[in-house]
């Protein structure tokens, strides 16, 4: 660890305040990780990566710097990894998942601002995020007004901030402003890497991020058998892995995960004991370390078996198609791709319902378990209709707002643990 | 065969002992800093063959005895299907929780709300507000079934509320109306969850708030429905665990 003091020095991080969150990150990862059962072994790539997760991979962002590539720093699923990729640029996620800085990001944002907004502000000013400092230029995106009119703030702070507009519905219009949106983001990217849009790189770029995602997809489908052979904690995890690592890395040990995974099955070997209960997540995403309402579920004896969020398949969910032969039909069937998420910004945005559906199918979810994060008014309303829908066609819901406070686990516990007797019986 | 149930709350904590399914003892006291000492003094002296537990120290109870552990909601159900079988819908407003729960004939749940974080609408708002008009209890509740009509109180936080009618008494507001209006506010949050789970036949309203004839009396006059009180509301959970203790051994 003590190689790293420098590089974090040289990042200007708050050292006393970084040993702190590392210290927390460490303490909360043995009680919520090491200590499960029945791990498949290939986890240990993912212990080793969160053992250095402000360590190795930093070093490795700076070396690449010093090879002259770049660094983008990403907030949302919306920016298109491909073109980052293609541009010899490396892409790391940047939200953060700790009630850190709260009181000092409260002197930008106001204090009933989702934790998700707040903890962005709380890590940069609290100087305690090496990938915020090591970014050479941070991509927010117009999502929800929360985060739109934070970026205005937040772009005062940071310095680096490149604001990329997002379409609110899934129009004719919202695409034309989507594809002109990933054109000016490409221009911007050309210019600060100073490559050019090829379609050799931009296929490269698409090959990379679609095996990543071909990965995810097989581990998702794993899942599906009874018992199953791999922990919700674990899988979210991997998923917030998937947004800093380096992509054939990790795309190499999923793959791994998966081999020791149908293995497993073949044996009959699980995680958890045969039939145990089993939870569909959906809602906000979580980012690392926000593993609360996770961690509930699992140490309630239920087992997560999908998430329906960004970080989980809402994130990894479809390829982007490679056949075309020029950058600027490459970049319509990157729009094709990405046009087709279900933000909970976009409006109407009724596939959701379906998606979440067809999730509880697939991967034989018993219920669902809605998560909104205080104050994100377009989960927290979706949430009421999401319930209503599934109800409707007997699939439990069980809808929970809550933040990155540890205060209300108590009341937590007693709803999670209710809603598995609802789903038992 | 003796089964026993324990519900351990924020405020108080309740037990309850079966033979044949009929209840042979109950207690209820206040909890204190040490929930476990006070669990320990209660069930001195008592016999019984199995335990389960509830309540927020559910799970600590389950570190120190051989205990099984079921949630509030189960227990509330189960407890409310024995002692009040027509019910289909149970408000339960407890120390810092209000819960409302839809069940079936046979006390299975169906769906549950819970209130946020959040002390409005609980039994502990109720405490926190007769302390703040200085009324007892008892007073409370009488003065607030005499007044003519409610003043109307906005705040559903219980600190913003306490400010609300210091200021509405400074403007000389009549203090029985005020007390009438801070019933009607926890109605009011109580059946917007209810409503949460759908208000479908006969109502139960337990919990340690359920003491209150003047919630109860307020209650119907909103709902239009009679709501039903079972004889001793407070240890509905503890009664549930009981039973919960009861079904287990006839299942073994």
């Amino acid at each position: 660890m003590s190689d790293y003091k420098e590089m974090w020095t040289s990042l200007g991080l708050d050292q006393q305040t970084h040993d702190a969150v590392l210290d927390l990150v460490g303490k909360t990862y043995q009680e919520m990780f090491l200590s499960q059962k029945n791990r498949p072994k290939g986890m240990e790539y993912f212990d080793f990566v969160v053992s250095e997760i402000h360590g190795l991979r930093i070093r490795e962002l700076l070396d690449a710097k010093a090879e002259g590539r770049k660094v983008i720093g990403t907030f949302c699923v919306f920016v298109p990894e491909e073109i980052v990729l293609a541009l010899n640029a490396v892409c790391v996620g940047l939200c953060a998942g700790a009630e850190l800085g709260f009181e000092a990001a409260e002197e930008y944002i106001p204090r009933n601002t989702c934790s998700l907004i707040k903890s962005a502000f709380g890590f940069k000013l609290a100087k305690v995020c090496p990938y915020i400092e090591a970014t050479d230029l941070i991509v927010g995106e117009n999502t929800c007004d929360g985060k739109k009119k934070a970026f205005e703030s937040y772009g005062d702070l940071v310095g680096n901030l490149y604001v990329m507009d997002l379409p609110q519905t899934k129009s004719e219009a919202g695409k034309a402003l989507l594809k002109a949106e990933y054109l000016k983001f490409a221009a911007k990217l050309e210019e600060l890497t100073g490559v050019e849009l090829t379609v050799e790189n931009l296929k490269k770029g698409i090959e990379t991020v679609n095996n990543k995602r071909k990965a995810m997809h097989r581990l998702a489908e794993l899942r599906a058998a009874n018992p199953v052979p791999i922990s919700g904690l674990d899988v979210l995890l991997a998923n917030q892995v998937y947004f800093y690592d380096n992509p054939e890395r990790f795309t190499a040990s999923i793959n791994a995960i998966c081999d020791e995974l149908e293995q497993r099955i073949a044996n009959g070997e699980g995680v958890f004991p045969k039939d145990a209960p089993r939870i569909l997540l959906s809602g906000c995403p979580m980012a690392v370390p926000n593993w609360k309402v996770p961690g509930v579920i699992e140490n309630s004896g239920a087992i997560m078996v999908g998430e329906e969020m960004c970080t989980g398949e809402r994130g990894f969910r479809n390829l982007t198609d490679d056949g075309a032969n020029t950058v600027d039909e490459l970049l319509d069937k990157i729009v094709d791709r990405y046009f087709e998420i279900d933000c909970a910004v976009f409006t109407p945005n009724k596939k959701r319902y379906d998606h979440i559906k067809e999730m509880v199918k697939k991967y034989k979810a018993d219920g669902v378990l809605h998560y909104s994060i205080q104050f994100c008014q377009p989960y927290q309303i979706e949430a009421m209709s999401v319930e209503k829908n599934l109800e409707k066609e007997g699939i439990p819901v069980l809808s929970v707002d809550t933040d990155y406070s540890q205060e209300d686990m108590g009341q937590l516990k007693t709803r999670v643990e209710a809603f598995i007797e609802r789903i038992k019986s | 065969m003796i089964s026993a149930g324990i519900d351990i709350g924020s405020r108080t904590i309740k037990v309850v002992l079966l033979e044949n399914r009929e209840m042979i003892f109950s207690k209820v006291v206040d909890n204190t800093f040490n929930p476990m000492e006070t669990c320990h003094a209660l069930l001195e002296g008592l016999s019984y063959d199995n335990i389960t537990a509830t309540g927020y120290g559910r799970h600590l109870f389950a570190d120190h005895y051989r205990s099984e552990v079921i949630s509030e909601i189960k227990a509330f159900s189960l407890g409310i299907n024995q002692a009040l079988p027509t019910a289909r819908t149970i408000l339960d407003i407890g120390g810092q929780d209000t819960k409302a729960i839809s069940i079936d004939e046979k006390g299975r749940v169906r769906k549950f709300e819970m209130n946020d974080k959040c002390a409005a609408g609980t039994g502990r708002f109720l405490e926190i507000m007769a302390m703040a008009l200085r009324y007892n209890l008892d007073e409370f509740g009488t003065e607030a079934l005499q007044a003519a009509d409610s003043a109307s109180i906005n705040s559903m936080c219980a600190v913003f509320a306490e400010s609300e009618i210091v200021s509405m008494l400074a403007k000389g507001e009549d203090r029985a109306r005020v007390a009438r209006g801070i019933y009607h506010s926890v109605i009011k949050k109580s059946m917007a969850i209810m409503k949460r789970v759908g208000l479908q036949g006969d109502i139960a309203f337990a919990g340690g708030a359920a003491k209150s004839t003047a919630l109860k009396i307020l209650m119907e006059e909103v709902l239009k429905q009679p709501v039903l009180v079972p004889e001793q509301p407070q240890i509905m959970g503890a009664l549930g665990c009981a039973i919960y203790s009861d079904a287990l051994v006839l299942d073994e």
